[in-house]
């Protein structure tokens, strides 16, 4: 006879019950998202497929006045691209040469630049988001990319995860590099550089989930249609839903839902170790 | 810093000079300006300001509506701080005892991480929308006359759901990490010690996971005060009558929708100094070590 094994048994219910309470809002919005606008209305939330898949998402990326006014769907899913690319290359691009400053040089202004550069991490974009939108619009960078993403890097988390590793990295390597007579610039890009890889990658993928996510300060920055993020296209659905009319169009706030939520995930599932181990090792 | 390093040149000032210049024109700069906006007071066209110095503190801060805000925040940072770290810690520690399934386990458990806040925001809005939620129906079924756009105890319920909601996975991670950096002769040896497994979890793995929890406690209230500004903008707006508005959706309301800067800004600078006294906190406790 078999030994019913109570506590395996126990664990694997609440398992699966967390597993659940995590998945089904997004499988029913996904399922959801599948349906005519009269079958949500009628019969509400959906939990098994609709005919409509084709349709609604066609509406909503490719159609003018699908979702917004003017801008389609996607539209807003490239500018969301260049928001989570530019943010993440950005941020490690910068950290990096400031990292290497830190811990590998020897000058007079280190301490205070390494103070400043620390005093970012104290104080979120969201508590100085007033005067930032004031400095961005002074220098007419209003609905530009440019305008968008530096104040987002402005925070200094990446120099911090670059300094931790750089640390850790044998002495004898440059040592050994300025022996062969290498510079401060070659030893950056042929050894520095290709020995970070794992931890370049691994804070891209978090850095891009991290700048695709941003909404407060789009929110604020963004006034052309044209520059509407993926997710702050969220917003505007939501002001339309609430405001109320005719036929309440669920379906495409559900589709433009999932549109928002694909790459991030879609990333962190294709490169969920890295991503564990960048988010683990990062946060020390 | 390197005991070996490169001698003094200009060159360390090439590399740090892109980060720096970032930072003092879009950090240091709307820092800066932010702090000296509080003390001023603009006519309602913002033609003329006049330096008044505290009074703009005084009016936000000793008002009913602020200490409201600041009340709900507390509570709310407090609530979806025990709540996510309760039951992701849960969720850890099965997750590392299962053999089969393991792996689809922590994928299930984890993925949600990558969902912007907004988004869950709304995603959690449709459930208990009055027209189609399933959420809305079944608690109204179950004799709750639910309804989170009059009753400021559902906003708040639905907030807080949705907030713990999205800060499982983050908290789950970082305790699975934890757990499995427990050395395997440490859990054998508690293993034939100590039978009850719930008395392992209290005696071994929980003191064990103190350091994780303590960081994970300041990252998740640093969660509740600042990135939640997305889920309250897509289910309450902070309604009804300002009572799931956090401190941050706030500043964002007056600055914004009510065009009070100097209010405001004094209402940031107050948060400034509030997420500074974290930090001393934090830093001052990882100085104590919680380490068994």
């Amino acid at each position: 006879m078999v030994k019913i094994n109570w506590h395996t048994l126990s664990g694997h219910l609440i398992l699966i019950i967390g597993a659940l309470f995590m998945t089904a809002p997004v499988w029913v919005a996904f399922m959801s998202s599948t349906h005519s606008a009269e079958t949500l209305f009628r019969d509400g939330l959906q939990v098994w497929p609709g005919g409509h898949f084709f349709s609604n998402y066609n509406e909503v990326l490719f159609e003018e006045g699908g979702v917004m006014k003017k801008v389609t769907a996607s539209r807003m899913l490239l500018n969301s691209l260049t928001l989570g690319v530019g943010f993440a290359a950005g941020k490690v691009v910068i950290s990096m040469l400031a990292a290497y400053a830190i811990v590998y040089f020897r000058f007079k202004l280190a301490a205070p630049l390494f103070w400043i550069i620390f005093m970012t991490l104290l104080l979120p974009l969201e508590v100085r988001i007033i005067p930032s939108y004031e400095v961005v619009a002074k220098m007419h960078l209003l609905n530009t990319y440019t305008g968008l993403i530096l104040p987002l890097i402005a925070s200094a988390t990446g120099t911090f995860y670059f300094r931790q590793f750089y640390k850790s990295v044998p002495e004898e390597l440059l040592e050994a590099a300025r022996l062969d007579g290498a510079n401060a610039w070659r030893f950056f890009i042929d050894i520095l550089v290709p020995i970070s890889k794992t931890m370049i990658a691994a804070i891209l993928i978090i850095m891009f989930v991290v700048g695709w996510n941003q909404y407060l300060w789009p929110l604020i920055m963004t006034t052309d249609e044209n520059n509407y993020t993926l997710v702050i296209g969220i917003k505007q659905i939501y002001q339309v839903l609430s405001e109320g009319g005719e036929l309440p169009q669920f379906q495409k706030a559900y589709a433009l839902t999932i549109l928002a939520t694909l790459p991030p995930v879609a990333v962190v599932l294709v490169f969920q170790s890295w991503f564990v181990k960048g988010l683990v090792e990062s946060e020390k | 810093m390197k005991r070996v390093q490169f001698s003094h040149s200009p060159i360390p000032y090439l590399f740090i000079a892109p980060q720096i210049i970032i930072i003092c024109v879009f950090f240091l700069w709307p820092a800066a300006q932010g702090i000296y906006q509080s003390f001023l007071l603009e006519d309602a066209w913002g033609l003329s300001s006049q330096f008044v110095w505290f009074k703009n503190y005084e009016d936000t801060i000793f008002k009913k509506s602020w200490l409201q805000s600041a009340t709900f925040t507390l509570i709310f940072s407090f609530l979806v701080t025990v709540l996510s770290l309760a039951f992701a810690m849960l969720l850890a520690v099965k997750a590392n005892e299962v053999i089969q399934g393991a792996r689809t386990y922590k994928t299930l458990l984890m993925w949600a991480y990558a969902i912007a806040p907004p988004v869950a925001g709304l995603m959690g809005n449709l459930m208990f929308n009055p027209l189609i939620g399933d959420l809305y129906f079944f608690l109204n079924a179950m004799g709750w006359d639910f309804n989170h756009k009059l009753s400021s105890f559902d906003a708040s319920f639905v907030v807080i759901l949705i907030a713990v909601w999205k800060q499982v996975s983050v908290n789950f991670i970082f305790f699975l990490s934890g757990l499995q950096s427990i050395p395997k002769s440490v859990i054998e040896a508690a293993t034939i010690d100590c039978k009850s497994s719930i008395r392992r979890f209290w005696t071994m793995t929980f003191p064990l996971l103190a350091p994780t929890t303590f960081f994970l406690v300041v990252i998740n209230i640093t969660y509740a005060f600042f990135e939640t500004f997305g889920i309250i903008d897509t289910t309450t707006g902070g309604a009804p009558g300002g009572s799931t508005s956090t401190l941050v959706y706030k500043v964002y309301t007056d600055g914004f929708r009510g065009s009070d800067l100097g209010g405001s800004s004094a209402q940031s600078v107050v948060l400034m100094l509030m997420v500074l006294a974290l930090t001393v906190i934090q830093f001052r406790l990882i100085e104590r070590k919680i380490h068994y």
